[in-house]
């Protein structure tokens, strides 16, 4: 199992080196100098150069890439241009609205499909698998940010329950921030749980057809118990694929959804650096975001080796 | 379940919603540029069909227009995915266990961390927003995907006696490729163009609604639904609409998709059960 652990691990970096490298590349080729275009047309040249120095823009591009790579390794994301904060204090405050909201939806989608996935598995082919498998098909269907929109008519505009969006921030208390993400989780999380729903059931009945499941019901367990006991652990591998696949969906989704909602988040410091040409912001933002999404996908494969045994030889 | 009837329901909702897009090139009820104040804001009925929008435009033009816009912008990005990952699929599999098959999927895998979002901000940070952005992002993302599809499809195939049997006559790895390999997976390909294409529509939607597609005056769904959200106490009507538009597309897409899996493959249909 370590052993195992340790080639993902290795893995991990060379990915993460490899995607630092392309994000790098992608930004520099944009022409312009930030440190000119923060001060203007009218700047003498020594200042516009003690700002580039300032903000690291100077010197090879090997040494500027090596100088952002370990920044990033270690917290420093250099200096925001518009703001003129550190990217990572920036960050820091906006992720703590996108992660609670990624991980509250992860956690809702799960929660809701992995019983009704399995609740349509065990009437399969009756009136309740039918239905589920039709509200699925239309779960699926519906942009996340538009099932957003239509919550929001329903719950602020109509019903009034509670408002349509904004953040009073975990400085409120934890009960109003939980609040003000419940609806956009719910959002986020109806379309993912409808996929997810789909792959457990069907990731179940393919378990259901196999030797082993005879066995148990030879032996005398019903067919509910059967399942409970022994197919739903199999079928958890390709839901934990899908789960992990889903991850960069969900914080894709919860980027555009901030808008919906008007959340202070990554989504919104993000759009808002790209009209400001504030790419440092970008690019650690882009960093972030695709660190996730590795880091994800490592996460997924010890968890295969945890449910499997047998994977962790590979 | 049959297949017939999915395929059907599928083929007729996204047969209607090519249509009409096809038919707004031509013609539309009433032009989607011309600004007309004083028949904002009008109801469903008369003149307009689905009634007219903040600025007086008639949302069923707008819907229309709309759908030719995502249309092509999907349709596109499916080409370039199949472009590039098909031949790179084709010859990881070919090149089974050597170097550029590890080269192809370790690619694969660095594309996959880049979801089309992030790509599509990537671009937008470079060129500035456009519907191609929206494009490149979509048809980048869509890569990976149908290279991984091909090569595992052609791998189980590379064992076949019929293909040893055209080693042995002397064919190379590129011509046993097109000549055996693709016209063997060209249904699985068809069925993940279609899948890919709806996911593609719904990945425009998202990325002209955070202003990352589609740029003004061009309509497009995802853009017609930002414009409706500062309308939602008024017009919901005007939110509704656009979003019904594309999940009714999608869902045709999808149950098209599933149709023709069936329909295609026999015994694809078995393993879905």
């Amino acid at each position: 199992m370590l052993r195992y652990a340790l080639t993902r691990l290795l893995s991990l970096s060379l990915s993460l080196i490899a995607a630092s490298i392309a994000i790098f590349a992608a930004i520099e080729v944009i022409p312009g100098d930030p440190a000119a275009y923060m001060l203007g047309l009218n700047a003498a040249p020594e200042t516009v150069a003690a700002l580039r120095d300032e903000l690291g823009l100077s010197g090879s591009v090997w040494a500027r890439y090596l100088d952002w790579a370990s920044g990033l390794a270690t917290g420093d994301f250099g200096i925001s241009y518009t703001y003129r904060v550190p990217v990572a204090d920036l960050v820091a405050q906006r992720l703590a609205v996108s992660l609670p909201l990624a991980a509250y939806a992860l956690a809702l989608s799960t929660a809701i499909a992995l019983p009704v996935g399995l609740w349509a598995a065990a009437r399969r082919g009756r009136a309740a698998d039918l239905g589920i498998m039709a509200a699925t098909q239309l779960g699926i269907a519906v942009p996340n940010f538009w099932f957003a929109m239509l919550l929001v008519l329903v719950f602020a505009v109509k019903l009034r329950w509670v408002s349509a969006g904004g953040f009073p921030g975990w400085e409120a208390g934890l009960g109003p921030g939980i609040k003000a993400l419940t609806l956009p989780a719910v959002a986020l999380a109806l379309p993912q749980a409808a996929i997810l729903a789909r792959v457990m059931r069907s990731a179940l009945i393919e378990t259901l057809g196999q030797d082993y499941i005879r066995s148990a019901r030879a032996k005398g367990l019903s067919r509910a118990q059967a399942l409970r006991r022994h197919a739903f652990r199999n079928a958890l591998i390709p839901v934990l694929t899908i789960l992990g696949l889903q991850f960069s969906f969900l914080l894709a989704g919860a980027i555009i959804i901030e808008n919906v909602f008007f959340l202070p988040g990554l989504g919104r410091l993000i759009f808002q650096a790209i009209t400001q040409r504030d790419l440092i912001v970008v690019e650690s933002v882009v960093m972030l975001l695709v660190f996730a999404v590795i880091l994800v996908t490592f996460l997924v494969d010890l968890a295969y080796a945890a449910v499997d045994p047998r994977l962790r030889r590979r | 379940m049959s297949a017939r009837p999915t395929l059907i329901a599928g083929g007729v909702l996204s047969g209607t919603v090519l249509a009409l897009a096809a038919l707004s090139l031509v013609w539309v009820p009433h032009d989607v540029t011309a600004l007309n104040i004083a028949e904002r804001l009008r109801p469903p009925g008369g003149a307009y069909l689905l009634g007219t929008d903040q600025l007086g435009r008639d949302m069923l033009s707008m819907l229309m227009v709309g759908a030719r816009s995502s249309i092509a912008v999907a349709l596109v990005a499916v080409g370039i995915g199949m472009g590039a990952g098909v031949p790179l699929g084709l010859m990881a599999a070919a090149a089974r266990g050597g170097w550029l098959d590890e080269i192809v999927m370790r690619m694969n895998d660095l594309i996959f961390a880049f979801p089309a979002l992030v790509i599509a901000i990537l671009i937008t940070a470079i060129l500035g927003p456009s519907a191609l952005n929206a494009i490149l992002a979509i048809g980048i993302f869509n890569i990976p995907v149908f290279a991984r599809v091909t090569r595992g499809a052609a791998l189980s195939l590379w064992t076949l006696d019929y293909i040893r049997a055209a080693e042995l006559a002397g064919k190379g790895r590129a011509r046993i490729s097109a000549e055996h390999v693709l016209p063997n997976i060209a249904n699985l390909l068809i069925v993940q163009a279609t899948i890919q294409f709806s996911l593609g529509i719904l990945a425009e939607a998202g990325l002209s609604y955070v202003g990352l597609g589609a740029q003004p005056p061009t309509p497009s769904w995802g853009r017609m639904l930002a414009e409706a959200q500062t309308m939602i106490y008024t017009a919901p009507r005007l939110a509704i609409l656009p979003g019904l538009a594309i999940v009714l597309t999608v869902l045709g897409l999808n149950l098209l998709g599933d149709g023709l899996r069936d329909a295609l493959d026999p015994r694809l249909r078995r393993a879905a059960r």
